[in-house]
């Protein structure tokens, strides 16, 4: 088998595994508790019949790796059971209608923030790498650490202030439904998003200036300025073929970045995303819901990692062209 | 290299540590300066909280929402509590609570990781493993799903977030200490027939330590950002507890009045800043360190 | 090439090509700048070649470049005239100088494995300058790399172009960065310690097809290298430096045969040393049938029989990859083998370090090549000497103290540096240290690993008579490791040869020194460069007629 397929298939093979356990840590959380879920959520006061009967109603009664199975298996087609909040009434509340058009809006507000954000900051990466030492790179680099350094949330309230409360160009809440036109919708996310971006572009420049000062540090790029290649011409032909694999990681660095940051900033502008959701179900304990946003969470976390790793196998030409 | 023969035998006068720490602190940039002064001034505000603020810590002191006054330098809260008071006291909860997580949390990795790096084999590998899954779940999302099982009580706060750094540390305590452990001085140590307890304190630990030091500023950094986060989402530190994360959320609703509180600050604006400013304070002491201590860190 | 004679009739020796004066160049450590060339001249006809030769921190790479108008990063020249065939190096644009790199001053640096672009073709590579310049079409200029892969003795010349850096030797990859820099043809080529990382059997074709093809085509060049017998083999005339300062000038032979200068006789420093040979028969360590292996399978080790009388130093000799230094794990202990066994004074040494008890561990210490790794950074010598006397002779306090005094001026190291950490101390010096370490236990055996290898001539010299004497004193035992046959030479009673994991041959000095050899042994001594400027060809010439003869 060619090197880098067998490569690839291993890489793969590891990302499956993570998954795997992954989902296992999600699932056994519930099992950790001293006493029992039941116990925590009723209180200490629960007869015994109220907890064996809460138990029944959401089937912890049964073997765990029974229900694990179960879990999983629904999971697979698209179906993350029942929400704790409509057990009590007659209606079912199925998670998955919970959460596809929330994380439908997740997904909008972080395209939306990523088709911005990754050029931006790899051009500013690239020039903060290019004319390192100036006063450029200086007053960016500063800039970007505080930035990096800042909560989420505090960015995101000056924005707020700024652009939605002393100057009315945008709305202060980003409420939208499944009914807003597209332009509206982006209208009214426009706020989150530019919060998400600043933030992504402050971590991103720099991981790109690093990694390129790394790049045009290697032996061959000397060599190629003294072989007379002009300095664009070098980057392009000598310095580009090999830099593929550190770019795929940090974008999928920063957009697996993005997927943690966008929790916080959907609370704060009341955007109707899944980390909002998750947060609300973490409050009153919507266990399904909960498990479900975290292992929707981990599983993008953990593909964009696997792409990147791809990427960084398939470009390797030690891989590419095996001895 | 210079000659030997001459300079053999003879010696130069060593410098003081003071002096050397003189010589460093007077070549330290102002952004180093800058974040060192906020430190010390926080450190100060958290250890003297009870001393420096005029007011207790959930003591109900006026009316609700005041503006700030000679009386109320920053006005009060939405049930009538001193902000400045709570400001300072904030200090003291959250540095505090974030202080102790992340000193857990290099106690559990730290040891994790130089002890794997000495051993290798199956404890290795398996730590490793686990490790490699948890890292797969960003922390504030496992945090949250942690916290929903658990419950909201700081106790439970500051032992998930201390686990699920310890995971950080781990690696890079591990990769550090394997730098260390292969080098020749150690395998020196082990032919002498030194014990685990000699190498790994007498010869790893001095050697990995400055490393480890600018990690703890940053997982700190780390830490108390998400601490922070988490009580914005209102599933961090509960309260009455004055916690500068909680604090950006009660207030958060004055955002829209800007004009009553003194300088024409809104509000949430305060715990909010004086979070930014601890953590921009220790990232540029950190950035400093790291160059002071790499030399060319960007060059090579 | 039909081309190329038009060309050599332009390129008579005697015009001036290169000429440098006042040379000043400084370089940038933690802010401050501080100077590495201070005031160099220099003069390089056309067709010549100049060998630069000097220790480390000389400043002769820094000079190669200059010849080029180039600083590295870090680096700036401050003062000085560089005029390169009329060209003034230092006033031209960076787009002049581009102009002139790669098609009439071309660079081979000393790794080929880190200067090669990874992501492609050697033949792209070797071409880039040529086909950019206009100065060939693309299938003029592969024609043209493959007949200089041919002249440089490339295997399988048509086809090895298409393959990447990584899937070629090491020495393939010296000659190909040759051909690169030979594809334009240019005036000057600057060799910057070309055959440095080679192993001595390699590096034989890799300077025979260098100084093959830069005589066909009649460019001068500047060849930089630290080792003078390598020189002697390339250049026309030699420059040694030091400090950044020309020492002396002369033309190769002259500079040979009467050197002007002490310190350039230093520079073969090791070669005038010679150890009388005393054989024993009183037997300390031996190794007996020993089989050992990494991963269990390729064995690093086959069948490896070695004996170390008391008091006498046996040298273990071989290029990378022959298993020499895998002999002193498997000694210590750290792999233990899995075949065989080892006698120490007679009896059956523990296979594992884990299986011996503190007395055996004192009674073998170890000397590492790198004083740098094997000195902890952040122990004062006193915890670096004292750790053995308190952890095997239960000295402590003052008396350790005091102890620690006597060892370091057994070293010849002044007692005041008991309190100083290996950091300030100069590489020759940290190396005494390790030495003063290992003779704190009181040690029976020192296995020496590469001892010298990472230090001026002048300062191995030190250091290799320093042991010697503690071996009068101590009558201490030396296995000594090594790639190098002068060191050999300098310091051992016995050697062992050894290749790919076996010993080749085990005898006194004089036996193993002296024909008849075995084939390996023969091909490994005779490709150690010699201080005969005739050595090279002399070797060429005879080792074609051996191959003539079968």
């Amino acid at each position: 088998m060619h090197p880098v397929l067998k490569t690839v298939l291993q890489r793969l093979g590891l990302g499956l595994l993570t998954l795997f356990v992954v989902s296992v840590v999600i699932f056994a959380s519930l099992e950790m508790l001293p006493g029992g879920f039941a116990e925590a959520i009723l209180g200490q006061g629960a007869t015994p019949e109220t907890v064996a009967a809460f138990n029944h109603q959401v089937g912890l009664d049964r073997p765990a790796t029974v229900r694990y199975l179960e879990w999983i298996w629904n999971i697979l087609h698209g179906d993350f059971g029942y929400s704790y909040a409509g057990l009590g009434g007659n209606i079912k509340r199925s998670v998955s209608e919970l959460i596809a058009p929330r994380l439908y809006n997740t997904f909008f507000l972080a395209i939306m923030t990523a088709v911005v954000a990754v050029p931006l900051s790899l051009f500013l990466g690239i020039m903060a790498a290019l004319y390192r030492n100036s006063w450029y790179d200086r007053i960016v680099n500063t800039i970007t650490l505080t930035t990096i350094a800042t909560p989420e949330f505090f960015i995101a309230y000056l924005l707020m202030f700024f652009f939605a409360i002393k100057h009315r160009w945008f709305y202060s809440l980003s409420t939208v439904s499944e009914n807003t036109p597209l332009l509206e919708h982006m209208y009214r996310a426009a706020l989150p998003a530019l919060t998400l971006t600043l933030v992504i572009v402050a971590h991103m420049m720099r991981m790109t200036r690093a990694s390129l000062i790394n790049l045009l540090a290697s032996p061959y790029m000397e060599m190629a300025q003294l072989k007379g290649v002009p300095r664009r011409e070098a980057i392009v032909k000598h310095a580009l073929p090999n830099a593929w694999a550190p770019i795929a990681t940090v974008i999928a660095f920063n957009l697996a970045y993005l997927v943690v940051g966008v929790v916080v900033v959907e609370v704060v502008y009341v955007y109707p995303g899944i980390g909002q959701l998750m947060v609300d179900s973490v409050s009153s304990r919507d266990m399904p819901v909960v498990q479900a946003c975290a292992l929707i969470f981990a599983a993008t976390y953990i593909l964009l990692n696997l792409s990147a790793d791809i990427v960084s196998i398939v470009t390797n030409p030690r891989l590419l062209h095996p001895k | 290299m210079t000659a030997q023969a001459p300079d053999l035998r003879s010696v130069r006068a060593r410098r003081s540590l003071w002096q050397n720490v003189r010589r460093t602190l007077a070549t330290a940039p102002i952004s180093a300066w800058f974040g060192m002064i906020v430190i010390v001034v926080y450190v100060t505000a958290a250890i003297f909280a009870p001393w420096l603020a005029p007011y207790g810590e959930s003591e109900v002191v006026g009316r609700a929402y005041q503006p700030s006054s000679e009386q109320f330098w920053l006005g009060t809260d939405q049930i009538g509590r001193d902000l400045f008071s709570r400001l300072i006291y904030g200090a003291r909860n959250t540095i505090g609570i974030a202080f102790v997580t992340t000193m857990l949390s290099f106690a559990i990795g730290g040891t994790l990781g130089v002890l794997t790096a000495l051993k290798r084999g199956w404890l290795d590998q398996a730590v490793s493993r686990i490790v490699d899954a948890f890292l797969a779940i960003p922390v504030l999302i496992f945090a949250l799903m942690l916290l929903a099982v658990f419950g909201k009580h700081i106790l439970n706060l500051i032992l998930i977030l201390a686990l699920l750094d310890s995971t950080r540390v781990f690696r890079l305590a591990r990769a550090t200490a394997l730098n260390v452990v292969v080098m020749d001085y150690v395998e020196a140590a082990k032919l002498r027939g030194e014990g685990n307890r000699w190498i790994i304190f007498k010869e790893v630990l001095p050697n990995i330590l400055p490393p480890l030091i600018t990690e703890f500023g940053l997982r700190f950094c780390f830490v108390f950002l998400t601490i922070a986060a988490l009580s914005f989402l209102g599933v961090g530190i509960q309260p009455p507890t004055a916690d500068w994360g909680s604090m950006v959320a009660e207030s958060k609703t004055l955002i829209t009045f800007p004009v009553r509180t003194f300088p024409y600050i809104p509000a949430p604006f305060y715990p909010a800043l004086a979070i930014a400013l601890l953590t921009v304070g220790i990232n540029f002491v950190v950035d400093w360190f790291l160059h002071k201590t790499s030399g060319l860190r960007d060059e090579k | 090439m039909k081309s190329d004679t038009q060309h050599d009739t332009q390129r008579v020796k005697g015009a001036d090509l290169l000429q440098i004066r006042g040379l000043k160049i400084e370089g940038n450590s933690d802010g401050v700048w501080h100077p590495i060339v201070k005031g160099v001249d220099l003069t390089l006809k056309r067709g010549e070649v100049l060998g630069l030769i000097g220790e480390s921190g000389a400043g002769k790479s820094t000079i190669g470049l200059a010849a080029m108008g180039f600083a590295r990063p870090g680096c700036r020249i401050v003062d000085g005239t560089i005029m390169f065939d009329g060209i003034d190096l230092r006033t031209a644009s960076e787009a002049e100088k581009r102009k002139l790199w790669g098609a009439r001053i071309a660079y081979v640096a000393q790794s080929a494995a880190a200067a090669f672009n990874p992501a492609h073709k050697l033949i792209d590579q070797t071409i880039e300058t040529a086909v950019r310049d206009g100065i060939r079409t693309k299938d003029q200029a592969v024609a043209d790399s493959i007949d200089l892969y041919r002249r440089l003795q490339l295997p399988n010349p048509d086809h090895i172009g298409d393959r990447y850096p990584h899937q070629v030797s090491g020495g393939q990859l010296q000659r190909a960065m040759t051909a690169m820099a030979m594809s334009c043809r240019p005036d000057l080529i600057i060799f910057d310690e070309p055959t440095t990382a080679l192993d001595v059997t390699t590096q034989v074709e890799v300077l025979a097809a260098m100084r093959n093809i830069v005589e066909q085509f009649h460019t001068a060049a500047i060849y930089i290298t630290h080792d003078l017998a390598v020189v002697a083999q390339m250049a026309d005339r030699i420059m040694v430096l030091r400090h950044g300062l020309e020492v002396e000038e002369a033309p190769t032979r002259e500079m040979l045969k009467e050197p002007k200068k002490d310190y350039t006789k230093t520079l073969w420093a090791v070669r005038s040393l010679a150890k009388d040979e005393s054989i024993s028969d009183d037997v300390t360590l031996s190794i007996r049938n020993v089989d050992a292996s990494y991963s269990g399978v390729v064995k690093v080790l086959d069948n490896v029989t070695v004996s170390l009388p008391r008091g006498r130093t046996v040298a273990v000799v071989g290029e990378s990859g022959s298993g020499k230094s895998t002999l002193a794990r498997a000694i210590t202990g750290l792999l233990p083998p899995s075949k065989g066994e080892i006698l120490f004074n007679g009896k059956a040494l523990p296979k594992a370090l884990k299986d011996r008890d503190k007395d055996t561990l004192r009674r073998i210490q170890m000397i590492y090549q790198s004083a740098d790794t094997s000195l902890n950074p952040k122990q004062t010598i006193r915890d670096i000497i004292g750790r053995p006397l308190e952890f095997y002779h239960g000295v402590h306090g003052a008396a350790r103290d005091r102890r620690v005094a006597e060892l370091l001026d057994s070293i010849e190291l002044n007692e005041n540096y008991i309190d100083r950490l290996p950091t300030e101390l100069s590489g020759g010096q940290k190396q005494r240290i390790s030495i003063a370490r290992a003779l704190a236990a009181q040690p029976d055996i020192i296995i020496c690993d590469e001892v010298t290898s990472a230090l001026d001539q002048i300062v191995q010299e030190e250091i290799l008579t320093l042991l010697m004497k503690l071996q009068k004193d101590t009558n201490v035992s030396y296995l000594f490791i090594t790639h190098d046959i002068a060191t050999v030479r300098a310091i051992s009673d016995e050697i062992v040869v050894m290749h790919r994991g076996k010993v080749v041959q085990q005898g006194p000095k004089s036996q193993v020194l002296n024909p008849p050899h075995p084939a390996y042994t023969e091909l490994l001594l005779s490709s150690v460069p010699q201080m005969d400027p005739d050595w090279l060809t002399n070797l060429l010439a005879a080792r074609a007629e051996a191959k003539a003869k079968v």
